[in-house]
């Protein structure tokens, strides 16, 4: 089955952060990619420009589109990144989402991806 | 040829001892309860239409298990299923065949569908509700009254719990040795529930309440054989144990109600609670107490009556004492009141009561107004005892109850008036 682990964590946090611990966390999550691909688990991921870099879209009843800055809400911690997993079941989805750096300074969101493949 | 009558019988005999076996396995296959629960009705449905006319199959349950797969296969191409279903359907279609064609016995997959129920991704509120109608087969009202919750608030939360078992992909297996402590909880708490539902309906008015008791004895004998290092699970097991060696005392000849104190030894089973006293001692041995152990201690400490010809009240009241701390239950606390009534003399009974007489949760439960009048009456507070009998009389719907309770508020009613 196919999962998406949504990774949300306080972006303020990466801006302040030392290079030395920019360099180690950033390795943390190289690892776990690797790790994510020799398992062939790993389907896509990467990680996201922050919110501030966020343009949201939509259209009215008019038919007029609408295009406004920033993120949606304001929240305590964003989406950050993701991945796409193809594992077993989900208590392989959630020892994945465990390994994931994300969880210890955040929080990792597991989402199934719904299949909606019709058979011909 | 049998009669219609005679094969709905035979169904609902199948049902009742083969549906949590039937389901665990359906269900363990496709990954989807709620399409396999349907499959099954539907199988039952076809067999009181089918078995009038062409005979009670030999192997009820097999036959059951086939029709069910069948309507499961019908639905996969009706509701044209994503592929990944079908794939596992037909896989388990497979299996099915391959295990009756072998020796006609299945694998039983209760257990695994016990934990899945469990699983720390279900909603902690519902995982003992789904537990008792998925491995137990109890319907959602019976399931909402024992939680004391509306019906249909409560099919909610079990079709919502079963939509994700089967979206998310919530394995259906037994847990790692390392996950099993976290979900033993929800599995243990809720065969105590479904034991305590069959306990509460001792005539076994309600047809599904035959076997129920058995049943959840035998699960709690599979939860120790799984985790055989738990002191709990062998709790529960002994507690349970205690319970159903008493079940023939509680009525007697006449079927009328015979409070525990009251109760002939002679007709407690006493293997079984042999049997119990063992499970309390191997557990005692992990140093690690918990609600079931006390509770089975509980009950080790009345069946004291078979040696000595009372209950051990004193031991009774420590061993309350340290429920309620662990529990804070306003049940336990009332039990506690009557067991210090009885190890000190009803005014300190009447004592301990009262530091719970403003609990809300109390106002309208039978057995606290029927613990009052008889404290009340061995205090020799004729008036408030019968006040009390008056108001348990009025809260309880067991007719054995009823008369028992009727008969004492009588006799005050008739003391008085001498």
């Amino acid at each position: 089955m196919e999962y998406v682990l949504l990774l949300h964590d306080d972006e303020k946090r990466w801006s302040v952060m030392p290079e030395e611990q920019f360099r180690r966390e950033t390795g943390a999550y190289a690892a776990y990619t690797d790790a994510l691909r020799e398992a062939g688990a790993l389907v896509s991921g990467n990680p996201l420009q922050p919110t501030a870099t966020a343009t949201i879209v939509s259209i009215d009843a008019d038919g007029k589109t609408n295009v406004l800055d920033g993120p949606y809400a304001e929240t305590k911690e964003q989406l950050g990144g993701y991945y796409v997993i193809d594992v077993a079941d989900l208590d392989a989805a959630i020892a994945w989402a465990a390994r994931c750096p994300c969880a210890a300074t955040g929080t990792v969101e597991i989402r199934p991806v719904a299949d909606l493949t019709i058979p011909a | 040829m049998i009669s219609t009558r005679g094969a709905h019988d035979v169904a609902e005999r199948a049902a009742r001892e083969h549906y949590g076996k039937l389901l665990a396995y359906l269900a363990s296959r496709c990954g989807d309860v709620h399409a396999a629960e349907d499959a099954l009705a539907d199988a039952f449905a076809a067999a009181i239409e089918c078995w009038p006319a062409s005979g009670v199959p030999r192997a009820p349950a097999a036959w059951l298990l086939v029709a069910a797969r069948n309507r499961l296969f019908d639905d996969c191409r009706k509701r044209q299923r994503t592929e990944r279903v079908r794939e596992r359907l037909s896989a388990a279609g497979r299996t099915a065949e391959r295990e009756l064609e072998r020796d006609g016995v299945l694998e039983d997959e209760r257990l695994a569908m016990l934990f899945t129920c469990a699983h720390p991704a279900i909603a902690a509120d519902v995982r003992a509700p789904l537990m008792m109608q998925v491995v137990l087969g109890l319907d959602a009202a019976r399931i909402a009254s024992a939680f004391l919750i509306r019906p249909e608030a409560m099919s909610q939360r079990l079709v919502r719990a079963k939509r994700k078992i089967a979206d998310a992909g919530i394995p259906l297996r037994v847990p790692d040795v390392a996950d099993m402590p976290a979900r033993l909880d929800a599995v243990l708490a809720a065969i105590y529930a479904a034991f305590a539902d069959a306990w509460h309906d001792p005539a076994a008015s309600d047809p599904r309440t035959r076997g129920l008791a058995a049943e959840t004895l035998w699960l709690g004998r599979m939860v120790v054989e799984a985790c055989p290092e738990e002191p709990e699970a062998m709790g529960l097991l002994a507690l349970m144990l205690h319970a159903d060696a008493r079940k023939d005392a509680r009525r007697d000849a006449a079927g009328a109600y015979v409070p525990l104190d009251e109760q002939d030894v002679a007709r407690w089973n006493a293997a079984q609670i042999d049997e119990a006293e063992a499970l309390l001692r191997r557990a005692a041995g992990a140093r690690r107490i918990g609600r079931f152990q006390l509770e089975a201690a509980i009950q080790s400490a009345h069946t004291a009556r078979r040696r000595r010809g009372s209950a051990d009240w004193r031991a009774i009241v420590a061993l309350y004492d340290e429920l309620l701390r662990v529990t804070a239950s306003p049940v336990v606390a009332l039990n506690r009141a009557v067991a210090i009534g009885r190890a000190f003399g009803p005014p300190r009974g009447l004592g301990a009561l009262a530091a719970i007489a403003a609990d809300p949760r109390l106002e309208n439960y039978q057995p606290y107004w029927a613990a009052r009048a008889d404290l009340m009456l061995r205090a020799g507070k004729d008036l408030e005892a019968r006040t009390a009998f008056e108001r348990a009389l009025g809260l309880t719907n067991d007719p054995a109850v009823r008369a028992y309770l009727g008969a004492r508020l009588d006799a005050v009613a008739r003391a008085r008036a001498l």
